[in-house]
Formats: C-alpha cells, structure tokens, sequence
C-alpha cells in the first residue's frame, strides 16, 4: 500500500466508525433520556418499586393530564385528576378509553413526565402505556396505573405533572415490520 | 487627569444611550417578573463586558494600523513570539468567563425554581393558534390571531398591535405563581412573551413546563418562536395580568359561558343559525389552511368547495373534523371546540362557497357522537 | 514548539527548483472541447469550478435573501405569500451554506493547499472530479424541488422535524437526496484534502511548518469526516420516517422529536465551525503579508483551532437552551460554549500582535480581513451573548441569533473567501485585480453589511422571532434600513463579479511573487500558475537542518 493509499484506509475506517456511531446515537439516546431524566422520556418496561422507607413527611401532588392526537376516535380519562401522594408508597389511579367510533382501533397512549427529572423517581409497575390497546366500537375499558414516587425524590419537587397523549397504531405495513430500525413499540 | 474625564463622559453618554435605547423599543425591555429583570441584568452586564473588551482590543487594532503604516515609513518588527502574554490573554478572558458564568448559573437555578404554583395553565400548540386550557377549572379556549386580512395585505391602516392582537388572550393573576405546561398538538411551536422572559419549546407528545409570577397588571405581548409552518408569523401570545378578584370574577365567567354553551346543544338550530356561528368558526380556525374561500392550498391543505368526496360523505366528514387524520395535518377538535360549534362549522362547509348540499348538523349528533 | 519562521528563507532558494517547468508536454494530456472541464483531474481546474459554482450559488442565495429583504422592507405582506417566504428562507440557508461558503472553501483548497505544500496536485485527482460534479448535480435537483407540486423545503435550514417529516411538502424526498449528494460531495473532498496534506508535503516540511490556511483546512476535513455522517443518518432517518413508516422522530410512534435536533446539532455545530475555521486559515496567511512581519504565535494559532474543533462536539445543545433540558445539561452547554471564547480570543489577539509593530499596507485583500476581524469579533461577542443560558431564552430564535449568525458567516467567512480571492487572484490570472474597483467594492461591502446586520441586533432585542414574513409595526424602522443594507450589499457583489472577469481579461501583470510580503511557497511559482506546479517536488531540507 502506499502512504496515500493507508491514509485514504484509515480516514474511511474513522467515517464508517461515524457511521456506525451515527447508528448508535438511537438507542443512545433512549439510554440516556432514562439516565438523566432528559425531556421527561418515562420507562417504557415495567420496574419495580424501589424499597425503602414512605417518606410520609411530605406530600406531592401528581397531576393526570390525558390529551389526543389525530385519527383516533377515542376518548381517554384518568377518573382522578390529580392525587397527592407520599414519596416512597404505591398508589394505584384508574384511566378509562372509550372508543365512540364505528369500528374497532389501535391505539397507544404515550407517556411524558414533568418535570424532567420527576421521571427518574418514577417507577411504574403497571401501566397501559406499556402497550398498545386495541378496542371494538363502542367498547370502553378501565385500565390500572400503579406507580410509585420513590422516596429520594428531591425535596424541591412539589407537582408531578403525568400525561398521556392519545395516537392511532397505524396499520402501515413496513412500520410493523420493521421493528429493528424502528423505535415503535417501545412507549 | 483630562483622559478619566473624557472616558466618564464617554461612559455617561453611552449609559444614557442605553436608557434612552430601552426606551424607543431597541433593547430587551426589563418585563414584569422578577426572572426578567435578572435576565435583563445579565444581558445588560455581559453586553458592557463585551463593549468594554471590544473598546480594549479595536483600540490597539486600530491604534496599530494607524501607527505603523508603512506609508508613514513604518519598518516591520520580526518578533511572532511572547510566551507571557500568550499565557496572560489566555488567563484573562478565562477569569472574565468565570465571572460572568457564576451570575449566570444563579439566575437559571431561579428558572428552574420548582415550588408549588397557585395556578396551572396547559399551553398547546396549534397551526396556527394557542390553545389555553386551565388545569382543573373545565376552562379552555384557543386564542386567535384578530388582526384583519384588509391590514396584512395593506388595503386597510394598520393599528398599532398589528399582528399582537387576539379574540381572546391568557388571562393570569398577578402576584401569583403560574406554573404553565406546554405541549403541541402538531409541529414544535415555542411560546414567548419577552415582558415575562418565557420562551419554551412546545413539542408534540411531550409536556414541558415553565412558570412565572407577574409583578404589575397589564397587557404583554410576543409571539410563537419557533418557525412552525406558513402562518408561524400570524401566531400571537397575548396575557392579560389582572388581580386576583378580576380574575376570579373573569373565571367565573368563564365557566358560566362554558355552561350556557354546552346548554345550547340540545335544542334544534336552524341553518341560518348554524351557518352564522360556522362562518365565524370557519374564519378564525379553518380558514388559514382551507382558505378564506375552502380553495385549500394543495396538496398540503385539500380543498373544500367543491371536494366531491368529502360532499358525498357527511360521515366521513364529521369523522375527519371530530377526530382529526393521523400523519396530515388536520386535528383533532374533539377536545378544544364543543359540540354545537363542530356542528355548526360543519355545516357551514357543507352549505358556503356553492356546496349547496343543503345538510344541516345539528349539535345534538355532534353530542351523541362524542359521548355514545 | 517554536513555529518556524515562514518559508522566506527557503522561497529564495527553492525559486529555481520549483514550478514553471515542463508544462507544455503536459498540456497534450488534457482533453480539449467541451469535455475538458468535465473530465478535468487537475487540481486548478477543479477549484476554479468549485469557485465557479460558488460564486454563482452565493448570487441565487443572494438573490433569495433579496427576495426575503424586500418582502420585510415593510410590514405587511406585499411581494409573496408566507408559505414561499417560508421556501425562500429555507433555500437561502442551504444554499449560503452548502452551495456556497463550503465549496468556495474547497474551491480555495483545491487551489493552494498543493500550491502551499510544494504538490504537484491532490492525492486522488479523479475522485476531486467527481466529488465536484456532484455538486451541480445535487443543487440543480434541490433547486427544481421549488418547481414541485406544494413547493420546495419549507421548514427552515435547520429542518426540525416533525415540521420537515409528517409536515412537509411531497418535495422533501429530493431535498433528502440533493443533501446526501451533497454530503457525499464534502466528505470525498475532505478524504482528498487529508490524503494530500498528509502525504503530498514537500520533502522537510513537517506539519508545523505548513501555512495556517493548510492547518485549519486539515483540522476542518477531519471535522467533515465527523459529523458529515451524522447528517446523511439524520437525513435516512427523516427518508424512513416519510416513507417507510418508522417513528424516529414522531411521538405516535414512540419516537422523540427532540432527538432530531440532538442529531442535527450534533452535526450543526461543528459544521458552524466547518465554515469559519478555513476563514481563520485564510486570515492568518493575509495578515502577514500586509503587515510584513511573521504571524505572531504560530503555534497558538494551530493550537485554538484544534481546541475549538474539539469544543465544537461538546456545545450542540446550546442551540436546544429552550427545549426544556435538565438543569445540569443546561449548565454543562452554558460552561463548554463560553469556553470557545477563549481560543477564538487568543485568534483575535494574536493577529492584533501580528499588526503590532509591522509595516502596514491596505491594499484590498488586507482591507477585507481587517474588516473581518473587526466584524468576526462583533459576532463573536454577540456568540458570548447567547452562549449564557438564562438570557439566551430571550434571545432565541429572535432576530438577535440571525444578526449573530450572519455577522460570523457573511463579514466573516464570506469576507475571508473575498479577501483569499483579491490575494490569489494575481496568482490564478497572472493579473493584478483593479485595486480601485477593488476597494469600491469593499467598501460599499462594508457599509451594507453593516446596515443589513446591526439593526438586526435591535430588532431581536425588541422582540422580532425570525423567520416570519410579515411583523409588527415597532420593528419595521430595523427592518427598513435592513433592506436598504442588504440591497447594498447584494448589488455591490456584481461589482465583485466584474473585478474577477476583468482580472481574468487582463490588467497589470503580476510577478511570481505579487505581494512583496507574501513568503509562502505558492509565490515561487510563476503568475499565472502554470497548470502543472512541483511536479519536482521543492526540497525543504536544505535549509531546515
């Protein structure tokens, strides 16, 4: 080889080390959103409760916010709107969907937390948004969301704000298939 | 003596020049928070670090340049070393850079400040409008941009809020803490009032969250920041701050309208009725996509006059304003517009620009459709 | 280490081993006719295309931001409607970025970097073809998506999704393929650049004893080779989210709108840097010779740049202060963007010292980068500005950040090309460029680059987002004496283009050595430079031990 030659190898070694690196910065990314918290990304697998003691000091107040995106004739209501909770015990909060429409639909809720740094300290056992649901027309169901605040959560947090925003699971071949570059299914 | 003279003249004429800048309209105005004034104080503080360092460096450029031109025979020096000052213009601006970050780094733990609010208001983002929706009160409404076609396209004089008006604006009490929480329901849009110093992104499918507490009571304007597609430009915030009982007794109010209009789903409208309220709905939310005269912007923004398919399907249609179509940009309206105005709109839809189908909707259907 | 003094001492000797030499047989090789330029390998040739096209898209550009400046010139709207005010804003962008200031860098590297190193031309010659051609190719097709049924980009050169996926025209698909084409463009250009630098160097020149310009473009290829990947993934992605059903950057699919502006920032940035580093470069080489008097702190000077291209990586979300990060991501951005601070500093003081005690001449080169560094330092401040998080909410996405921008990119690398142009002409054309035009030219420049970009500073200040096309009636004083700038500035260019053909055409004929203080290696070949340079390789050892 000559010098321009092992030149030109190492610089396409550093671009398809890029490449690759480019590729990464996905799941990177999922990873790091959990790590610090960053834009409010909640879990999307069940965890367990974090031990120790209730702090029963303090209370928070944990706001359940439920919105829709569109194409889904649905309706999602948490049946409280907001509870106030001690740091380190379970509670459990009950939502309801209901489809009003003439036929039968998938449909995922997608979870947000604020402020950011909340979603560190919670952890839900349950939670419908954990998969998508799929309802007939007409159908209404009551589904569970047990979570727990865990009891280091800074003391400067106050209000826990929860939302779920409501989309359609679209039949669209290629976007079930293709589980590997997509990031469908994990919210 | 003479030069401390001439730079604290220099130092008052331009410390007058900033007052008087603020003033005109050509500064970050101080708002009415105590956020805003920090901020202010810091843009001020940095802003003069700056001038002061600038004054510092072009002084010596243009001394040098002055003084060793080779037309004034200037012979050339051979040194390109100087390992002190190299060391010494390193370490200075860091200690400057220092200085200004611990300030800096104050102000934005303020920011971040997450105590309990008095007060929650949920902003959504919408093209083109904001959606204020006050959090456990049953109050919503969108804010709508009022400024009138005849001024944008300069038939008509333009008035002195021209594009920062709209029908209704975010009414907040002053003195209390506001905690405001921002989603979209499309495209990223970002909602800032400069007098409050809040600029927050408003992202689709996730909550973001600011707050404020406004200090003195009065009108404060700004707009979307964040470029959001063609009417990014004709989407204004406008806050009315007022004391706590006026916005007790404006809540109130509220809520009663709210009451009055759900009242008026049961009862049968008539299709000049219907068509009246649906003109007005028309113009404020669906007309700046479908156009004044429902011409559309295709392939973006179809067509309604004349839209055959969406004529033949009164279902359909009802179905696309209800609920929205995923992945275009038509909404939702099941959750920001009631029943009778749907109904209405769609009807007027149905009935404007020669689709003379002659379809009435009434509420009711709406109704029935949203709660089975 | 010590810099070592510019070649000065070695010019003298190498004048008669170098260049001029053997050139007509080589001339034989070409093909002639209308394919000559299309099949060209020579390393001129091709950077006088790269120039070529470059001028010519900073004129559409220009013409664009035209468009844009006289539809502001009063409030209301008068000249177009918002949704092609929105495509003119978004192609002017593009096109000033990746039609113009990039290829009129590589343009300039084409030129000298074998010239300043003692080549006889880039280490893949065939590749620098086509990696050239490419780029018609791609903005023709970005140009034509204007064309298209709903329009061309519309969201803004940053092209944020969802705005630029879900929302965006059916054109976007093209635009995606102009920018991989482009990208592709720039990363085989860059491979090249490397390859010669690395390799190409005359025998006893070592890295630190190369020009600034060789450096920063060194520096800056690597830093192509970094992140230009990060944009064609971006890019695939948004491909796969329109058509292919995947929800990177749509929340209704799981996917996070915000990891698109991670992933283009990632990229941004360092691109930013991309296009002022080689401006630095150019500087640094400028400065000299009209001070007649070596570059002060050689060593610093390559040292900040490596260091700012090293900072570049770590301040993307400085970009992102208001899309609501944690507090810490906010103040680790804070601290790493006030940190470039200090090596751009040590950039400005050290070419103070370079003036310091020299022996000063303005002809029009000089006068571009003094202005340059003038007005690059007003940016930078502003960039200081906006680098402090809490005031930075008041000053995002205002016209303040455009003002920011635009004082960095136009009087900086803009008026570094301007200024590498008016140097290297005499030794492109063997003519000197009329240096009364010349300063016509820069001066009008000055005036209207200043007029079109300070009230910006003011507008932003009072509360004026940018990219809308109509505004409130308290801005339209800025926005006024803007137009009138940026009119200025825009018809003054074809002053630029007239200077440069007439250069071409004739004018005083230049020596090997145009500009009597100018010491580095690519004045030892005769003026204009014949098409074929060191094909004997200078040797440096001599006088290096």
């Amino acid at each position: 080889m000559t010098p321009v030659q092992r030149t030109v190898t190492k610089t396409l070694l550093a671009l398809v080390a890029m490449v690759g690196f480019t590729i990464a910065l996905v799941p990177l990314y999922d990873v790091f959103c959990q790590v610090t918290g960053l834009n409010g990304r909640a879990a999307s697998q069940p965890q367990a409760f974090a031990s120790g003691e209730v702090d029963e000091s303090r209370y928070v107040t944990v706001q359940f916010i439920t919105r829709k995106g569109s194409g889904l004739p649905w309706r999602l209501e948490a049946l409280d709107s907001q509870i106030r909770v001690h740091p380190g015990q379970a509670y459990e909060v009950d939502f309801v969907f209901s489809n009003y429409g003439k036929s039968a639909y998938r449909g995922r809720a997608v979870p947000s937390v604020s402020p950011g740094e909340a979603s560190l300290y919670l952890r839900k056992v349950t939670c419908f948004c954990f998969q998508e649901q799929r309802l007939e027309a007409g159908e209404r169901v009551q589904l569970p969301l047990v979570f727990q605040l865990s009891h280091d959560l800074p003391e400067s947090v106050h209000t826990v704000t929860l939302a779920y925003t409501l989309y359609p699971v679209l039949d669209r071949p290629a976007a079930s298939d293709d589980e590997t570059i997509s990031q469908g299914g994990d919210a | 003596m003479r030069k401390t003279y001439v730079l604290a003249a220099l130092i008052t004429g331009l410390a007058g020049l900033e007052r008087n800048a603020l003033a005109n309209g050509w500064n970050m105005p101080v708002g009415v928070t105590e956020v805003s004034r920090h901020v202010h104080g810091l843009h001020m503080t940095i802003f003069w670090i700056c001038v002061v360092i600038g004054a510092v460096v072009f002084s010596v450029m243009f001394y040098s340049l002055f003084r060793y031109r080779r037309s004034k025979g200037a012979q050339a020096a051979n040194f390109h070393e100087h390992t002190t000052v190299e060391i010494f213009w390193t370490a200075i601006p860091l200690l400057i850079l220092v200085a200004m970050a611990i300030p800096a780094t104050a102000t934005l733990r303020h920011m971040y400040d997450a105590s309990e609010a008095d007060l929650e208001v949920m902003v959504t983002g919408h093209q083109w409008r904001w959606h204020y929706d006050y959090v456990g009160e049953d109050v919503g409404y969108f804010s709508n941009l009022t400024t009138p076609r005849e001024q944008i396209d300069g038939t008509q004089a333009k008035d002195a809020n021209y594009l920062l008006e709209v029908d209704q604006p975010l009414v907040l009490p002053v003195d209390r803490k506001v905690r405001l929480l921002m989603t979209s329901s499309d495209v990223i849009h970002s909602w800032w009032v400069p007098d409050l110093a809040v600029k927050k992104d408003a992202i689709p499918g996730f909550v973001n969250e600011a707050w404020t507490r406004i200090d003195e009571p009065g009108i404060y304007r700004g707009q979307c920041a964040e470029l959001c597609g063609k009417d990014h430009g004709f989407m204004p915030v406008v806050v009315h701050a007022m004391a706590q009982d006026e916005f007790d007794a404006w809540l109130a109010e509220r809520k009663q309208e709210a009451a009055a209009a759900a009242s008026g789903v049961d009862r049968n409208w008539t299709l000049p009725e219907l068509m009246e309220r649906g003109e007005q709905v028309y113009g404020s939310i669906c007309a700046s996509c479908h156009q004044p005269e429902g011409q559309g912007l295709p392939p973006t923004f179809p067509a309604l006059v004349g839209n055959q398919a969406l004529l033949e399907d009164l279902e359909g249609h009802i179905d696309t304003v209800v609920n929205g179509v995923a992945g275009t940009p038509m909404p939702a309206f099941s959750g920001t517009l009631n029943a009778v105005d749907i109904a209405a709109v769609i009807t007027f839809e149905r009935n404007a620009w020669g689709n003379d189908t002659g379809d009435i909707i009434q509420p009711s259907t709406i109704q029935a459709q949203l709660s089975p | 280490m010590a810099p070592k003094l510019p070649l000065k001492a070695r010019l003298e000797h190498s004048e008669n081993v170098a260049g001029g030499t053997a050139v007509q047989d080589h001339d034989a090789h070409h093909s002639s006719g209308p394919l000559r330029w299309l099949l060209t390998t020579n390393h001129k040739e091709i950077g006088t295309l790269y120039l070529i096209f470059s001028l010519t898209m900073f004129l559409i550009g220009g013409a664009m931001a035209l468009v844009i400046r006289l539809e502001l010139f009063q409030p209301g709207l008068q000249l177009v409607r918002p949704e092609f005010f929105n495509q003119m804003t978004t192609m002017h962008g593009l096109i000033m970025v990746f039609g113009a200031v990039m290829p009129g860098f590589v343009g300039l590297a084409n030129w000298m970097v074998p010239l300043q190193i003692g080549a006889p031309d880039m280490a893949l010659p065939r590749l620098n073809n086509f990696s050239f051609w490419l780029l018609p190719v791609a903005f023709l097709l970005l140009l034509s998506t204007l064309l298209m049924p709903g329009g061309g980009p519309n969201f803004g050169w940053t092209f944020y999704a969802p705005l630029s996926t879900t929302y965006a025209p059916p054109s976007t698909t093209f635009f995606i393929l102009a920018m991989h084409m482009a990208g592709i463009s720039s990363i085989l250009g860059a491979i090249n650049i490397i390859a010669t630098i690395l390799n190409l160097r005359a025998p006893g020149m070592r890295l630190m004893d190369m020009t600034l310009f060789v450096w920063t473009w060194l520096i800056t290829a690597f830093l192509l080779i970094a992140v230009m990947p990060v944009l064609a993934g971006v890019i695939t992605m948004m491909l796969l989210d329109i058509n292919f059903g995947t929800s990177f950057f749509n929340a209704a699919g799981g996917g996070d709108p915000v990891l698109f502006q991670h992933l283009f920032w990632f990229f941004g940035h360092p691109e930013v840097y991309i296009m002022i580093l080689p401006a630095f470069g150019i500087i640094s080489v400028i400065v000299p010779a009209f001070a007649r008097k070596p570059l002060f702190g050689y060593a610093s000077m390559v040292y900040a740049t490596a260091s700012i291209a090293i900072l570049s990586f770590l301040v993307w979300a400085h970009h992102m202060f208001s899309v609501g990060l944690p507090l810490i991501a906010e103040l680790f951005f804070m601290y790493t963007t006030m940190l470039i601070a200090v090596p751009t500093g040590v950039k400005v003081f050290n070419w103070i010292a370079t003036l310091f005690r020299g022996s000063i001449t303005f002809e029009t080169p000089m006068l571009f980068a003094l202005a340059f560094i003038v007005l690059f330092t007003i940016g930078g401040f502003s960039g200081l500005m906006l680098a402090i998080a809490p005031a930075d909410f008041q000053y995002h996405d205002t016209y303040f950040v455009v003002a920011h921008f635009h004082y960095v990119l136009v009087p900086g690398a803009v008026f570094s090309i301007m200024a590498a142009v008016y140097y290297w002409l005499p030794k492109w054309t063997g003519h000197y460029p009329d240096e009364c035009l010349g300063r016509w030219h820069f001066w009008l420049s000055v005036i209207g680059v200043n007029l079109l970009f300070f009230p910006m500073h003011f507008a932003g200040l009072a509360g004026m987002p940018r990219r809308i096309p109509d505004y409130a009636l308290q801005f339209a004083d800025f926005n006024m004496a803007s137009s009138i700038g940026g009119f200025l500035f825009g018809f003054s260019q074809l002053l630029f283009v007239w200077v440069v053909i007439k250069c071409v055409r004739g004018g005083v004929t230049a020596p090997a050595k145009a500009w009597d203080g100018a010491t580095d290696l690519e004045w030892s070949v005769p003026s204009p430079a014949p098409l074929h340079t060191f094909e004997t390789p200078p040797d440096l050892r001599r006088v290096a031990g």
